[in-house]
């Protein structure tokens, strides 16, 4: 694969790549605000 | 070459339908109450986390039309199609959490924009918002309702009647009890399901269409300017006229100052961070999805754009990634629509029956109740103009338009003092006439009259400029920014802007409505206002 076939393809894959990023930093947050609530004894939501 | 869809049978689509709606239900019984309360209803308390705030931001910010409008930007524009659809539309969410910040300062215990409005000027100003929104979600409700009739309609042989009525009564169905706490708790699983869906099916299109080296060889059918990554088309067309709306939908809508109102107020800043990162990724990388049909020389079905993604997924991909597809476009649609049902059942209960009925003295019980009715009658009217593939264009542009009137008057009436109720209530109507007569063409744009506008247009750019600075970075600089991007504005637009019907008409809307509230504020002999006092007539109704 070429530089040119390399570069298009970071260009397509960049954008899986951060909403996998967000994704993990979204179920990683609620797990902590899910824990939080439950040690102080509230709902989380 | 033209690619068809693939066919589920009647059987295997009402299950997946009965599988998404009948599992969201079961989810949301996890936090129902018996009792549910006002302040619950409408924004879950105001401590929602960072991690459920920001996937409803993002998930109610994605609907169906935001990927195949990306797609079809890709197909259109090229290479840097996508980025001009989902690069403004993540902006917008970005842009209006300094302001939110403001909003949460003034009015800690609001639900709705309006009520902090109406606090700070009376109910004209205030209903020129809860209108502006009430036709915006019924708008969207349309929109999501008839795209999972169109999904249904063209993957299975049930009808789009069919389709759009299953979405109505599902999404209406788990949210109707709890509220804004379903809307919320189903969107976190929602968008949790459709980032895992696109994370898995943008590299496989990619790759089961011959990989980046078979894209790179389809780039030679491109025209030039659809190579190219600073294409002036696909800005002039595209992008502009999205990023001059930036401000417009995000201070205007319901459903994001809905969820302003519901975060935790430390939290506000990394939710919409982050919701800006998830809404930008999903959204260019579905977009890319026209970009490959287009190197690969894909004509859509019918000529119509939105069935490109439907046709790539259907030619490329196995059965059941299909099947993922469809349940990616139901959960975006539904994850819309629900916050679209709760925004309208909080305008009415706060707006209109807290604020102008039941004059600050409201029954909860009967708040509660008119939050429930508001959602089946909203559903209702949803369905009903769906079904009828009304067309709503027309409605459409002018919702838009209210919303870039209001942008300056709203957000000079939480930071200025001298702003008045007439001075919001004037510019926002003079914004829409002067928008209506250049929107649709009803004085002939030419000799003096088209540079009179396009000086407008100029103060309009200037205006949405000088804003986003402000927001991040004060007065001074907003300031600053605003002037220099008017001169520029000034030098480009006389003689070219008025080509740009549709541009001409929204910086038309932002210019006026911030001339005509400056004038008549400045001009103003009333005492000045205390911010402090908003706190004070902003309150629970639960108390």
């Amino acid at each position: 694969m070429d530089i040119k076939a390399s570069l298009y393809s970071i260009y397509i894959l960049m954008w899986p790549a951060l909403s996998l990023g967000v994704l993990l930093y979204i179920l990683r947050a609620v797990w902590r605000d899910a824990k939080e609530a439950k040690s102080q004894n509230k709902e989380v939501l | 070459m033209e690619l068809d869809f693939y066919q589920f049978s009647t059987t295997t689509v009402l299950l997946m339908l009965a599988a998404f709606y009948g599992g969201t239900y079961l989810l949301t019984l996890l936090i129902r109450k018996k009792d549910e309360n006002t302040d619950a209803y409408m924004v879950a308390n105001q401590r929602i986390g960072i991690g459920l705030a920001s996937s409803s931001m993002t998930a109610t910010w994605i609907w169906a039309a935001s990927f195949y409008a990306a797609a079809t930007s890709g197909y259109t524009y090229g290479v840097s199609g996508p980025l001009h659809y989902g690069f403004w539309g993540a902006l917008m969410i970005l842009f209006i959490y300094p302001f939110g910040q403001r909003f949460r300062k003034l009015a800690p215990r609001a639900h709705t924009l309006g009520e902090l409005i109406h606090a700070r000027h009376g109910s004209s100003s205030q209903l020129i918002l809860a209108i502006s929104n009430v036709l915006g979600s019924t708008i969207s409700l349309m929109v999501n309702f008839t795209a999972a009739g169109a999904l249904v309609a063209v993957l299975s042989p049930l009808s789009f009647q069919a389709g759009v009525i299953i979405a109505g009564i599902g999404v209406l169905a788990y949210t109707f009890w709890s509220g804004f706490r379903a809307a919320v708790f189903t969107d976190f699983i929602q968008l949790i399901a459709l980032m895992a869906i696109a994370v898995v099916i943008i590299p496989a299109i990619l790759f089961a269409m011959g990989g980046p080296t078979a894209f790179v060889t389809g780039l030679s059918n491109l025209s030039l300017e659809q190579q190219s990554f600073f294409s002036k088309t696909a800005f002039l067309e595209q992008g502009a006229p999205f990023f001059f709306a930036v401000l417009a939908y995000a201070v205007g809508n319901q459903t994001i100052s809905q969820r302003l109102f519901a975060v935790d107020e430390k939290h506000i800043k990394s939710t919409f961070i982050t919701a800006t990162l998830g809404y930008g990724a999903i959204v260019i990388g579905l977009g890319m999805i026209g970009l490959l049909a287009l190197t690969a020389g894909i004509e859509p079905m019918n000529g119509d754009t939105n069935n490109l993604i439907p046709q790539v997924v259907s030619t490329y991909l196995s059965p059941v990634m299909v099947a993922l597809f469809f349940l990616l476009v139901i959960s975006s649609l539904s994850s819309t629509a629900d916050s679209d049902l709760c925004a309208l059942s909080a305008i009415m209960m706060a707006d209109v029956y807290g604020k102008n009925i039941a004059k600050n003295k409201p029954n909860p019980t009967r708040m509660l109740f008119i939050g429930r009715i508001t959602m089946i009658v909203a559903t209702a009217l949803g369905i009903v103009f769906a079904s009828f593939s009304l067309n709503i264009l027309v409605m459409l542009v002018f919702v838009g338009a209210l919303w870039g009137a209001i942008v300056f008057p709203v957000i000079a009436s939480v930071f200025w003092n001298k702003v008045t109720n007439a001075a919001f209530t004037w510019s926002v109507a003079i914004a829409m006439l002067l928008f209506c007569l250049v929107r649709f063409e009803l004085l002939p744009m030419v000799g003096l009259i088209a540079y009179i506008f396009e000086a407008i247009s100029a103060v309009g750019a200037a205006v949405v400029i000088g804003l986003m600075a402000f927001a991040f970075f004060g007065l001074r600089l907003g300031i600053a920014l605003g002037v220099l991007a008017g001169i520029a504005a000034l030098y480009f637009n006389l003689g070219f802007m008025r080509e740009y019907t549709v541009l001409l008409a929204s910086l038309t809307a932002f210019g006026v409505s911030t001339l005509v509230c400056t004038v008549m504020s400045l001009m103003s002999k009333a005492p000045r206002f205390d911010f402090s006092t908003i706190n004070e007539r902003v309150q629970s109704y639960d108390h």
